[in-house]
C-alpha cells in the first residue's frame, strides 16, 4: 500500500471459478490504497476482466476474502450491494451505453438511478458533458458517435456521481493514440480529485505516462511480478 | 405524482406486440364470464327465494260441494296464518287459461278439476311448508300442497351448475392472463437483458428495475383490458336488450345489473394491477439469480 493511505480494496487469497471449470483467478492477495492510480496489465486471458468484475461487484469470489470500502464483500447482504455499486464507476471495454438513450441520458443514468430528479441532474450532466467535450453531442444517440466519443460518454457516465473508485477496462483499446492520451488525462484529473482509479490495459506505453501510477500484472490468473520497476511497482498485501 | 426518473429507460412501445391483444381477448372472455356468473348468481338466488316461498294448494276430490267447501275453508285458514303473505283462489277462467294449451278452451267446465289456491309465504317462513300442511289438514282433508321449489328444483340445480362453470371459467381466464403476462415479462426481460445488466451495475435496486417493467406491462395490460371490456360491454348490452324483449321473469333476473357494470369497470384496473404484480414478481425472481 502507498505510504499513509488507507486501503480501499483488499484481496486475501482470492480465487474465482466459473461453474466447474478451473479457477480463473488464483491466490490473489493485494491492497489498493484510497486515492491511488493503478494499472492492471497482463496478456489476454490472464483474468484482468474477471478481476475487475470482482472489483465492481459483478461477481463474488469463490474463495478468499475481498474487502471493499472496509467491508467483506461476501458478508454484505444482497440488498445492500446496489448502494455499494453506486460508489464505483465503471468504464466497460465495450462501453455498454444504452443504445436508445441520448448522450445526455446515458450520462444522466447513474444520477437517475440514485433518485435525482430532472432539475437536480441537469447542471452536473451538462458540466460533465462539457468536461469530456461532448456538449454539442448531447442529443446524439450512441450509434451516431465515433468510438472516441462513445468512450468519453462511458467515462462521463462512470464519474458523474463522483465515485470513490473508478474502474476502466481497456479504455484506450478502441481509440487512436491521441484520444488515448486525452482519456488518460481525464482519468488522471479525476485521480487528482481523490478518486481511486484502476485501469486494465494491454497498452504498455500507457504505464509510463502516469507518474504516480502503480502496476499490477496478472498472468494466468495469478498476480506476478510488477510489470515495471520503481514507481510502477505492484502492491502486494 | 412525480414521474419515475428511470421511466424513459425502456423505449415506449417496446411491448407493442401481441400481448395487449391477447389481454384484450382474455379481458373480453373474463368480462363475459363475470357477467354470466353474476347473472346466474342473481337468477339462482332469485329463483331459489321465489320458489321456496311459493306453493299451490289443490283440493282434490270429485265431490264438487265438498271441494268448494274445503277450498273456502282452506282459503280462510290460510289468510289467517301469520306465515302466509298472500293466498288467492284461482277462478275457473284462470284454470281454463292454464289448461287451454293442452285440453282446449272450457276444459274446467267439462272435466272435474281440483280447486286451486296460489299461496305465497313470508320470506322468513319459507321453509315452514310442514306447518302449512298441518294447518290445512284440519279444515281441508283433501288438500294437497305442491311446492314450487320441488317442481323446479332441476332448473335451479342447472342454474347453480352454470354459475359454478362461469366462476371456474373466470378463474381460468384470470390465471391464463397471469401466465401470459409472466411470459411477456420474461420475453421483455430477455430483450432488454443488456439494459437491465447496465442498470444493475450502476447500482439500481431490484425494485427499481422491476418498477420499470411493472409500469410498462401495466400500461399495456390496461390498454388491452380496456379494449376487451368495451367489447364485452357491447355484447352484454345487446344481450340485455334481447333478454328484455323476452318479457320473462327469469330472463329479467339474468339481465346485466349494477354489480356486472361495476365489475366490468373494475376489470381493466384489476388487470393492470395483476400485470404489475406479475411483472414485478417475474423480474425480481430473475434478478435474484445475479449477484
Amino acid at each position: 500500500m502507498a505510504e499513509g493511505m488507507a486501503a480501499i480494496v483488499q484481496f486475501e487469497n482470492v480465487g474465482l471459478r466459473y461453474g466447474t471449470t478451473a479457477e480463473t483467478l488464483r491466490d490473489l492477495s493485494f491492497t489498493l490504497a484510497r486515492g491511488g492510480f493503478y494499472f492492471l496489465t497482463g496478456p489476454s486471458g490472464a483474468g484482468k476482466t474477471s478481476l475487475l468484475r470482482l472489483l465492481y461487484l459483478d461477481q463474488r469470489p469463490s474463495r478468499g476474502t475481498v474487502r471493499l470500502f472496509d467491508q467483506d464483500v461476501a458478508a454484505i447482504p444482497r440488498d445492500r450491494l446496489p448502494a455499494m455499486r453506486r460508489r464505483i464507476g465503471v468504464v466497460f471495454q465495450d462501453f455498454r451505453l444504452v443504445p436508445h438513450l441520448s448522450t445526455y441520458d446515458n450520462v444522466a443514468l447513474p444520477l437517475r438511478v440514485a433518485g435525482l430528479d430532472e432539475a437536480e441532474l441537469a447542471r452536473p450532466v451538462n458540466e460533465m458533458l462539457d468536461w469530456v467535450g461532448l456538449s454539442d453531442r448531447a442529443r446524439a444517440r450512441p450509434a451516431t458517435l465515433s468510438g472516441g466519443e462513445q468512450q468519453r460518454v462511458a467515462i462521463a457516465r462512470a464519474v458523474i456521481t463522483r465515485p470513490e473508485l473508478v474502474i476502466a477496462d481497456e479504455p484506450t483499446g478502441n481509440v487512436d493514440p491521441e484520444m488515448a492520451g486525452r482519456l488518460l488525462y481525464l482519468l488522471e484529473a479525476l485521480n487528482g480529485l481523490g478518486t481511486t482509479v484502476v485501469v486494465a490495459t494491454h497498452d504498455l506505453h500507457l504505464l509510463g505516462r502516469v507518474a504516480r501510477a502503480r502496476t499490477l500484472r496478472l498472468d494466468r490468473g495469478r498476480l506476478s511480478q510488477p510489470a515495471g520497476a520503481g514507481r510502477h511497482s505492484a502492491v502486494p498485501a | 405524482m412525480s414521474r419515475d426518473p428511470l421511466s424513459r429507460l425502456l423505449p415506449e412501445g417496446w411491448l407493442a406486440g401481441p400481448m395487449p391483444w391477447v389481454i384484450a381477448a382474455m379481458a373480453f372472455l373474463a368480462g363475459l364470464s363475470l357477467a354470466s356468473g353474476f347473472a346466474l348468481n342473481t337468477a339462482a338466488r332469485g329463483l331459489g327465494e321465489d320458489l321456496a316461498r311459493r306453493a299451490t294448494v289443490q283440493i282434490v276430490t270429485a265431490d264438487a260441494p265438498a271441494r268448494d267447501r274445503q277450498a273456502a275453508a282452506a282459503l280462510v285458514r290460510l289468510k289467517t296464518m301469520p306465515s302466509v303473505a298472500a293466498a288467492r283462489a284461482l277462478g275457473s277462467d284462470e284454470l281454463d287459461t292454464l289448461l287451454a294449451p293442452w285440453l282446449g278452451p272450457g276444459a274446467s267446465r267439462e272435466l272435474p278439476m281440483p280447486a286451486m289456491i296460489d299461496v305465497t309465504l313470508r320470506a322468513d317462513a319459507a321453509a315452514d311448508m310442514d306447518a302449512l300442511a298441518r294447518a290445512l289438514a284440519a279444515v281441508a282433508p283433501d288438500a294437497r300442497i305442491d311446492r314450487h321449489d320441488a317442481a323446479l328444483a332441476p332448473l335451479a340445480g342447472l342454474v347453480k351448475a352454470l354459475r359454478l362453470v362461469a366462476g371456474v371459467l373466470a378463474a381460468i381466464v384470470v390465471a391464463t392472463m397471469g401466465g401470459v403476462i409472466g411470459l411477456a415479462t420474461r420475453s421483455a426481460l430477455d430483450s432488454h437483458r443488456e439494459t437491465v445488466a447496465i442498470l444493475h451495475l450502476l447500482g439500481a435496486t431490484d425494485a427499481q428495475v422491476a418498477r420499470l417493467f411493472a409500469r410498462r406491462l401495466a400500461i399495456d395490460a390496461a390498454v388491452g383490458a380496456a379494449v376487451g371490456v368495451v367489447a364485452a360491454a357491447t355484447v352484454l348490452l345487446l344481450l340485455g336488450r334481447a333478454l328484455a324483449a323476452l318479457d320473462s321473469g327469469l330472463a329479467a333476473m339474468a339481465a346485466p345489473g349494477w354489480p356486472v357494470r361495476i365489475a366490468l369497470i373494475m376489470l381493466a384496473p384489476a388487470v393492470a394491477l395483476l400485470a404489475a404484480a406479475a411483472a414485478r414478481t417475474t423480474v425480481v425472481r430473475a434478478l435474484r439469480r445475479v449477484p
